[in-house]
C-alpha cells in the first residue's frame, strides 16, 4: 500500500511537472486599430510570429476603434479588467501611470537605446512604454509655389523665421492664386490641436505648464510669450492667411492636393497620399519661433498594465515587436517613422535618400514631447479650446488667463498629481 | 365667382403642398445624401458636398463602398448583435413595463403612489450619471450560465439587456395609456371572475396595440441606438454593436464613403420596424392627440 502511494505520488508529481514545463499561458492584448486594415494585418502577423516563435506565451489579440479606445481602457481599469499588454496614446501614458493602470516594463531602457526619444515613454525615471514609430509634422509645400514666390527652401540647419514664415505667408495670400495662404487643418478639433499647435507656442517662448514643476501653467502660458503667440495665431485667421475653425472637413482631407492652400501644416501620415497627388511636393521643418522650433512627439506605444500576472511574458513580447524588421514593416505600410535608425534604413521612404528621409531627422532634430505629466490629459483639452477661441477672435489675454485659471485648478484639485 | 373660389382653393392646395414638400424635403435630405454618397468615391463624395449633386446619383457610382465596409469591420456581426439585443430587450421591457404600468393603475397596494413618483424621477436623471456606478456593479455581479456560476457580467449579451428592461418612461407611457381604459371593462372582467393576470392577458394587453406599438419604438430606437454603454462594458468584438462598430471607419483620415455605406446598412433594420409598425404608431399618436 505505501509503495502503491509512493509511486501513485510520483506519478502525479510527474505529471504536474511535465504539464509546468509545457504549459501555455495566454497573454491579452489591447490595440487601437480595429478597423485599420494596414494594422491590423501586422499586429496579427506579429502575434502569429511570436506565437509560433516559443511555447511559454501564447498572445491573444482585442482590437477596438481609435477614437473610442481611451474610454474602453478607463472603462476596463475601473472594473479590474484590464489585459496584461495594451498600447496607448504617447502623451496619456503618465496620467496611465500615475492611475495605477500600468506597470514600469521590466526592460532595462538600454535596451531600447538606438529608440527615437519621441517613441520612450518614460515617467517618473521610469520606463512605462515603447512605441515602434513616431510621428512628425511638416509644412507641406510645392516647390514650383516657393519658386514663384521667391521664397528660400528652409533646411533643417537654416529653417524659415517667423519674419520669413509670415511673409511667405503673406505672398501667397497676396499672389491671389489660393483660396488661404495655410491649411492649419483647424477642423480637426482633437489632440492635433495640441500636437500641431503647441509647438508654435513653444517655439515663442511659452509652453502649457511649467515643465520644471509641473504645478501650475502660470506665466508658461499666459506670460508674455504666450500672449506673443496668441496674438499671432490670431492674426492668421483675421488676415484670412488660414480658414477658422469652421474649416470643412473636406477642404482640410483635399485642399493642399486641390491647390486652394499654399502651404498645409500636415503630419507625415499623409505624406504618402500627398506624394502620389504632387509631384513636386516639398516638406519643410516647422519655423523657428525665436525659441528654436519644434515639433509634437510620442505616438502609439506598448506597454504593460499593473494587473498583468506576467510581465516577464510581456516583456517578451514586446521586445520581440520592436523588431528591426517590424519597425520597417510599419513603416512601409502606414508611413509614419521607423523608431530606429537601422529601421529606416530597411524602408522604402525613410532609408537615406527616401522620400521621406527628411521625416527621420526632423523627428531627431526637432521633436519636443507634450508635457510629461498626468495632468496633460486635462491641459491638453483646455489648450484646445483655447487655442479655438483665439482664433474665433476671443480676447488672448483673457482666454489665456483663463486657460491657466482651469490648468490650476485642476493640478490643485488632484494635488499636484503627486507621484503614487 | 364658382371659378374665383376654385381658383382660389387650388392656389391654396398648392401652397399647402409647396411647403409640405419643403418640409419633407429637410427630413428626407440627409437620408438621400446617406444612400447617394454611399455609392460614390470618398474624393467625389467630398467635392459633391458642395453643390446639390450630393444628393442626385451621378458620376463614379459603384458598390464599393459597401465591399469596402464589410472588409473593414464585421458588419452582419455587428447587426446581428445589434438586433439580437434590441429585440430581446424590446420584448423584455414591453412585458416587464406593462404588467408594471398595470399594477400601478389597476392593483391596490400600500405605497403604490410613492412608487410611481419614484419611477417616474427616473426620467430625469441622465444614464451617463450613473453608468459608472453601474458598470462598477454589473462587473461584480454572478450569473449562473452553462459552464456553472461565474462572477461578472462584462462581455455578453446580458450586461446590454438586462439593465435597460425596466425604464421609467415606458412604464408611464402604460400608466398613461391605461389610465385611459374604460374602468367599466376591468369591472365587468372582475364581476365575470377572471383573475387579474386573465384581465392583464385578455382584457388589457389586446386593447393596448397603439401604445405597445409606441413604446415598442421609442425602446427600439434607443437600443439600436446604444452607444457609450456598450462602449464601457463590452471588451470582446464578438459582442460589440453597430453604434459601437461605426468607430471602426473613423481613421486619421476618415473613409467617408465607407462610412455612408455602413449607416445605409444599418438603417435599413430601423426603417423596416418602423414601417412594420408604422400604421399603430400613428393611431397612438392620434389617439393621444384627441385626449389632449
Amino acid at each position: 500500500m505505501k509503495l502503491f502511494n509512493v509511486t501513485a505520488g510520483a506519478v502525479i508529481a510527474a505529471t504536474g511537472l511535465y504539464n509546468a514545463a509545457f504549459a501555455t499561458t495566454t497573454l491579452s492584448i489591447w490595440y487601437h486599430g480595429a478597423g485599420n486594415k494596414v494594422e491590423s494585418k501586422i499586429i496579427n502577423q506579429i502575434i502569429d510570429d511570436f506565437n509560433a516563435s516559443q511555447s511559454d506565451w501564447k498572445v491573444a489579440l482585442e482590437s477596438f476603434p481609435q477614437n473610442s479606445y481611451n474610454d474602453s481602457v478607463t472603462a476596463a481599469a475601473l472594473a479590474g479588467k484590464l489585459p496584461d499588454i495594451l498600447d496607448m496614446d504617447g502623451p496619456i501614458m503618465p496620467n496611465w501611470a500615475w492611475s495605477g493602470y500600468l506597470q514600469p516594463l521590466p526592460i532595462p531602457e538600454d535596451h531600447f537605446k538606438n529608440f527615437l526619444p519621441g517613441t520612450k515613454g518614460i515617467y517618473d525615471g521610469k520606463l512605462y512604454s515603447i512605441g515602434l514609430w513616431d510621428a512628425a509634422v511638416v509644412l507641406y509645400a510645392r516647390k514650383s509655389t516657393l519658386k514663384e514666390l521667391g521664397l528660400r527652401t528652409p533646411t533643417l540647419d537654416k529653417p524659415w523665421t517667423k519674419d520669413e514664415f509670415d511673409h511667405a505667408l503673406q505672398a501667397a495670400k497676396s499672389s491671389a492664386k489660393f483660396d488661404y495662404a495655410i491649411d492649419l487643418g483647424m477642423s480637426d478639433k482633437s489632440e492635433w490641436y495640441t500636437y500641431a499647435f503647441l509647438p508654435f507656442l513653444q517655439s515663442f517662448g511659452g509652453g502649457l505648464v511649467d515643465r520644471k514643476t509641473y504645478d501650475t501653467a502660470e506665466g508658461a502660458l499666459n506670460g508674455d510669450a504666450a500672449i506673443a503667440w496668441g496674438n499671432w495665431w490670431q492674426s492668421l485667421f483675421k488676415d484670412k492667411l488660414a480658414p477658422g475653425t469652421s474649416q470643412d472637413p473636406a477642404d482640410h482631407e483635399n485642399g493642399f492636393i486641390d491647390g486652394k492652400y499654399a502651404f498645409s501644416w500636415n503630419g507625415n501620415w499623409n505624406a504618402v497620399k500627398t506624394m502620389a497627388k504632387v509631384d513636386d511636393v516639398e516638406f519643410l521643418p516647422a519655423p523657428d519661433f525665436g525659441q528654436g522650433p519644434t515639433i509634437g512627439a510620442a505616438s502609439w506605444q506598448f506597454g504593460i498594465s499593473a494587473s498583468s500576472q506576467h510581465p516577464d511574458g510581456a516583456a517578451d513580447f514586446i521586445k520581440f515587436a520592436t523588431q528591426d524588421k517590424y519597425l520597417a514593416e510599419f513603416s512601409n505600410a502606414i508611413g509614419l517613422i521607423p523608431a530606429t535608425a537601422s529601421a529606416a534604413q530597411m524602408t522604402d521612404n525613410y532609408k537615406d535618400g527616401g522620400a521621406l528621409s527628411v521625416f527621420f531627422n526632423l523627428s531627431k532634430a526637432q521633436a519636443k514631447k507634450r508635457p510629461v505629466t498626468p495632468g496633460y490629459v486635462v491641459e491638453s483639452k483646455v489648450f484646445q479650446k483655447a487655442a479655438a477661441d483665439i482664433a474665433d477672435g476671443a480676447g488672448v489675454t483673457d482666454t489665456l488667463d483663463a486657460s491657466v485659471d482651469q490648468i490650476d485648478a485642476d493640478i490643485k484639485r488632484n494635488d499636484g498629481y503627486k507621484k503614487n | 365667382m364658382a371659378a374665383i373660389r376654385a381658383d382660389n382653393h387650388r392656389l391654396r392646395l398648392a401652397v399647402r403642398y409647396l411647403v409640405l414638400i419643403l418640409i419633407a424635403a429637410i427630413f428626407i435630405f440627409p437620408l438621400m445624401f446617406m444612400v447617394m454618397s454611399s455609392f460614390k468615391p470618398s474624393d467625389q463624395l467630398l467635392s459633391d458636398t458642395s453643390s446639390l449633386r450630393a444628393f442626385l446619383p451621378v458620376g463614379d457610382l459603384s458598390l464599393h463602398n459597401y465591399m469596402g465596409a464589410f472588409e473593414r469591420a464585421p458588419v452582419g456581426l455587428f447587426v446581428v448583435n445589434s438586433i439580437f439585443v434590441t429585440s430581446t430587450t424590446v420584448l423584455l421591457s414591453l412585458l416587464v413595463c406593462s404588467l408594471a404600468g398595470f399594477s400601478f393603475v389597476f392593483l391596490q397596494w400600500r405605497g403604490r403612489d410613492v412608487m410611481l413618483s419614484i419611477v417616474l424621477a427616473t426620467l430625469i436623471v441622465p444614464f451617463e450619471t450613473i453608468a459608472i456606478p453601474l458598470l462598477l456593479e454589473v462587473s461584480k455581479l454572478p450569473w449562473l450560465g452553462l459552464s456553472g456560476l461565474e462572477w461578472g457580467w462584462l462581455d455578453s449579451y446580458r450586461v446590454q439587456i438586462i439593465p435597460w428592461i425596466a425604464d421609467g418612461l415606458t412604464i408611464f407611457l402604460f400608466v398613461q395609456y391605461f389610465k385611459g381604459l374604460p374602468e367599466e371593462l376591468i369591472e365587468a372582467a372582475r364581476v365575470e371572475g377572471a383573475s387579474w393576470l386573465q384581465i392583464y392577458l385578455r382584457v388589457v394587453l389586446p386593447l393596448s396595440g397603439p401604445v405597445i406599438a409606441t413604446a415598442a419604438i421609442l425602446k427600439f430606437l434607443v437600443m439600436y441606438n446604444q452607444y457609450l454603454w456598450p462602449l464601457i462594458v463590452v471588451q470582446q468584438e464578438q459582442y460589440r454593436p453597430v453604434m459601437v462598430g461605426l468607430q471602426y471607419f473613423f481613421q486619421l483620415s476618415p473613409a467617408w464613403g465607407e462610412i455612408m455605406a455602413y449607416l445605409t446598412l444599418i438603417t435599413v433594420p430601423v426603417l423596416a420596424f418602423y414601417l412594420a409598425l408604422q400604421r399603430a404608431f400613428i393611431a397612438s399618436i392620434a389617439t393621444t392627440g384627441v385626449k389632449g
